[in-house]
């Protein structure tokens, strides 16, 4: 049984037919018939999006969010992989753990999920863990990050750089100089210091990032910069690149548009790590992002539990759930202001983000003979965001009450829907299947 | 004053001087009689719910609502269900349940009254949140500035004040900020510049590191407590150098005009912010004075907010 | 004649003038001395208490009327009534006025309030109440300088200026010199603002 995408517009382009069939692309043109049919009615087809950076909370806090319940949101959002961050309890630093999460994720079928390992024993900073143990698993690891807390050692810094390069890996750092951030609570600036609130420096950021950027440089590893917040960031990985060095950036959508003005109320589902910065960041943040300084957007996906975040802000989770409006949130802010064309948000957020988590079969072409990983999306469309219904466990979304421009009239995963117009579609493949030599699908082949 | 009193930063000119020129009028109304008891808060219940502990403000804002002929429930954190880890919303359903009218919340939790008032439906004082803010005291401090250097009346336009500490830690120096601005006062900032926060440029007052400097033109200088354990976070780096730099000793408090006068928001740490012989000066010291005053300003609050009907 | 721009035009029309007023008023101090003479010679156990706002001006302009007649000297205070009103939550939050308390106390003493209009009641019931907690009087007694009838508590005043009947829908405004600029009593038809 093939499937039917007609009158939909490759990367905002003309208008074609698009037939999938076997799990790939399999015709492009017009007239075509199928047997099932979405009728794009013009909206814009792009490669299935990719997140660098989500939390799916299990194993361990399966009250604010399961792999299945995160998968059904990121389907939702029009994502077909995501990278889900180690930060569980146990954290998945070891080839078990990150196995486990692979293969919930191969159980529910929505999307693919990519486990990410946890750099240091138990993300505790002192001891490498077994990178290499994670890399050959069946979840074919290949980026590495302790996020939520920074690798703030130094030397071990550079030891877990020059390691990965042994298998393509990338450590993405948690940019957060821990000394300068002890009990900090929002920005550090005008409105903490009225709200009373410690302060989180900019420079506890970007002190790391310029640290780590040279350490990359020195050893000649890759280094990928987690949800980069402020304007003297952005700076720093343009200057680092002007040097050539391989490091790669990733802003959040609540960062492109939201500023710390907002805890003025003290609600906490504005709490969020690295905090919500000012309107100058924001700007340099769209800037950075539009011209390429930042590669690509990464939810940062973070569900809480109610009892997280309803009460004083100081004992509050930081925080914000992402999947579902992460691509709304970049169509206001960067495509109809002019800022990305939907080549861009392709780059932005399905092709650039595959290549960095060396994921094969994502964020490829829109071209016959490729994977068919897709989301169509209807840019006109406008929905107001009501956090009740949204598919996640947890409510914790930022953006309650807005009204966002792009609803996701469709998901592909492999040729097949997984969600089309706001409804997730049954799983499957909940069947188990260890890797095959020579399968060129699996999460973790080498791109 | 709408329904809460949660920033001093929400009052404006009028309805600041109403409060005290309100709180002169019940300390009148009160002195000298034998029943020390006013009627118009008879039926309505204050609940004062203390997550940190605080005999003095607590105590100021019982006498207040009993003088008022208000009924007082005191929560205090330790032994209550608070502290076997009962949320704050939870707590708030409770107090719900219990149908108070008022509020006294204090939290070590910057925003907490602000948070308690999206879920009770009765009035919310903030008496004390954190590092943030503590209007009444910011009102009792603006009510004896008023009656000693301005005859009890009026607004404070033209008052030179010094503020003098941690103002990075300290939510007086917040709330009198923002009061003694709208009152007209001019106000200085005087610390080493570890305990000024970032952003302290923005707020309606002036900076310095030089204490000595300010003092001769001064008519108030508040001092702020310091607590020993900053030494250990670097803020400075002995209580000896501390003192000497910024300490209000004998020496210093020569150096101010004949009216000029001292206050601290209590309690004090005689010989590191302020010598003995300061605190006690019975001309300049305002410290015991501000205790009884606090009660009068606590009253004022209390009558405006639940003195009339419910909104 | 009273003063034209005192009388709105809306279908007020005065009681009473500032002569008057003038009168009136010469004939309560004369009632006061003669009725306070039997208490004896006991000078110091009298005192005026005004209830603001128009009873304040009043209660001085009794006292000095009296000395005028080579009555007493009485002591002149003001009685705030506003935290024993009985209607608190029926409005909005009211503002204070001051309450200053005669030379001397009232405790022992005989006290005579003093307001412009008596109507309902409550007021002098809550200024009954607030005269309690500021000691215990040997006698209250109440000098009004208009009572327009329909009480709604059992309360008489000892001295009245004039007793003027009224429709209940009716508003009766006394103006003083000291507060308005005039003296006179104005009645109005309908409810006018006050």
């Amino acid at each position: 049984m093939n499937l039917l995408l007609r009158n939909v517009r490759p990367y905002g382009e003309e208008p074609v037919d698009v037939l999938v069939d076997d799990g790939v692309i399999a015709e492009i043109g017009s007239g075509l018939a199928g047997d099932e049919v979405v009728d794009g009615e013009g909206a814009v087809l792009l490669p299935g999006l990719v997140d660098l950076h989500t939390h799916l909370r299990e194993p361990g806090r399966e009250d604010a969010e399961t792999v299945e319940s995160g998968s059904a949101a990121a389907a939702l959002g029009g994502y077909t992989a995501v990278f889900a961050m180690p930060n569980t309890e146990p954290a998945a630093d070891t080839a078990g753990v990150v196995e486990q999460v692979w293969r919930l994720g191969r159980e529910t079928g929505l999307v693919d999920v990519a486990p990410i390992g946890a750099v240091t024993v138990g993300r505790a900073g002192t001891q490498l863990a077994e990178l290499g143990a994670m890399a050959d698993s069946a979840a074919g690891v290949r980026v590495f990050s302790d996020d939520g807390s920074c690798v703030a050692d130094p030397a071990l810094m550079r030891r877990a750089l020059e390691y990965v390069r042994a298998f393509d890996g990338v450590i993405a750092q948690h940019a957060e100089e821990p000394r300068l951030t002890a009990g900090a609570q929002l920005n550090e600036g005008v409105v903490s210091a009225r709200l009373g609130l410690t302060g989180w420096p900019a420079a506890a950021e970007e002190a790391i990032i310029a640290r780590d950027a040279l350490l990359a440089g020195h050893v000649g590893s890759r280094l990928h910069v987690c949800h980069v917040s402020t304007a003297g960031s952005v700076e720093i990985i343009r200057w680092a690149k002007s040097k050539g060095w391989q490091v790669t950036a990733e802003v959040t959508p609540h960062h492109l548009v939201l500023t710390d003005e907002l805890a003025e109320s003290y609600d906490p589902v504005f709490k969020v790590n690295p905090p919500l910065r000012t309107q100058v960041d924001v700007d340099a943040l769209r800037e950075g992002l539009a011209d390429g300084t930042i590669d690509c957007v990464a939810t940062d996906h973070a569900p809480h539990a109610a009892e997280d975040k309803e009460s004083e802000w100081g004992a509050a989770r930081p925080g914000m759930l992402g999947l579902q409006t992460a691509l709304s949130v970049v169509i206001e802010t960067m495509v109809l202001p002019g800022r990305l064309s939907w080549r861009d948000v392709a780059s932005r957020m399905s092709e650039v983000p595959a290549r960095i988590g060396r994921l094969a079969g994502h964020g490829r072409p829109l071209e016959v003979g490729e994977p068919a990983n897709l989301v169509l999306v209807d840019p006109q469309a406008r929905w107001t965001v009501d956090p009740a219904a949204l598919v996640s466990k947890s409510r914790n979304t930022p953006f309650a009450g807005r009204t966002l421009p792009g609803r996701v009239r469709a998901t592909v995963l492999r040729g097949r829907l997984t969600s089309r117009d706001g409804a997730v579609l049954p799983g499957f493949g909940r069947q188990v299947s260890y890797n095959r030599p020579g399968d060129q699908n699996r999460v973790g082949a080498r791109a | 004053m709408n329904r809460h009193l949660l920033s001093a930063g929400d009052l404006d000119r009028a309805t600041a001087v109403d409060i005290l020129d309100t709180a002169e009028r019940l300390d009148h109304a009160l002195a000298g009689r034998e029943v020390k008891k006013l009627p118009p808060l008879r039926g309505r219940t204050v609940v004062n719910l203390f997550y940190e502990d605080s005999t003095r403000t607590r105590t100021s804002f019982e006498l207040a609502a009993k003088r008022l002929s208000a009924d007082v429930v005191n929560f205090s954190a330790k032994g209550s269900s608070v502290s076997k880890g009962e949320s704050l919303k939870d707590t708030a359903l409770t107090l719900e349940a219990m149908g108070s009218d008022a509020v006294v919340v204090r939290h070590s939790y910057s925003g907490a009254a602000h948070r308690l008032a999206e879920w009770v439906h009765g009035s919310v004082i903030n008496a004390g949140d954190g590092t943030h803010e503590h209007p009444t005291q910011a009102l009792l401090d603006a009510f004896t500035m008023r009656r000693r250097l301005r005859g009890g009346e009026g607004d404070l336009a033209g008052l030179r004040v010094v503020i003098v500490g941690d103002v990075l830690h300290s939510r007086v120096a917040r709330s009198n900020v923002l009061l003694l601005a709208t009152l007209g006062a001019s106000v200085t900032l005087v610390a080493p510049p570890t305990l000024l926060p970032v952003g302290v440029d923005a707020w309606p007052a002036a900076t310095g590191f030089d204490l000595d400097a300010v003092l001769p033109a001064s008519d108030v200088v508040m001092m702020l407590r310091v607590q020993r354990e900053r030494m250990t976070e670097s803020y400075f780096p002995s209580a000896r150098e501390y003192a000497r730099r910024y300490g209000l000793d004998a020496r210093r408090m020569a150096m101010l005009h004949d009216d000029a006068i001292v206050m601290h928001p209590g309690p004090m740490n005689r010989g590191m912010e302020i010598a003995a012989e300061v605190a006690d000066d019975p001309k300049r010291s305002t410290i015991v004075e501000q205790v009884t005053n606090g009660v009068s300003v606590r009253m004022a609050v209390l009558y405006l907010l639940l003195g009339g009907a419910d909104e | 004649m009273p003063n034209a721009a005192l009388v709105p035009d809306d279908g007020t029309s005065s009681v009473l003038d500032a002569q008057d007023v003038g009168r009136v008023v010469d004939r309560m101090a004369h009632q006061i001395i003669e009725r306070t003479a039997k208490v004896g010679p006991d000078v110091a156990g009298i005192a005026l208490l005004g209830i603001p706002t128009r009873g304040v001006p009043l209660a001085r302009r009794l006292a000095a009327r009296v000395a005028a007649f080579d009555g007493p000297t009485l002591p002149v205070g003001e009685l705030d009534t506003t935290l024993y009103r009985d209607d608190l939550r029926l409005r909005g939050v009211r503002p204070l006025g001051q309450t200053v308390e005669p030379l001397g106390g009232v405790t022992d003493r005989l006290v005579i309030l003093v307001d412009d209009v008596l109507f309902s009641g409550r007021t002098i019931r809550a200024a009954l109440d607030a005269i309690r907690d500021l000691g215990r009087p040997r006698a209250v007694q109440l000098a009004v300088l208009v009572d327009r009838g329909h009480r709604q508590l059992p309360i008489r005043a000892d001295y009245v200026g004039k007793n003027l009947p009224t429709a209940i829908e009716q508003t009766v405004r006394v103006l003083l010199a000291e507060t308005d600029g005039a003296d006179a009593v104005l009645i109005a038809d309908k409810a006018g603002s006050r």
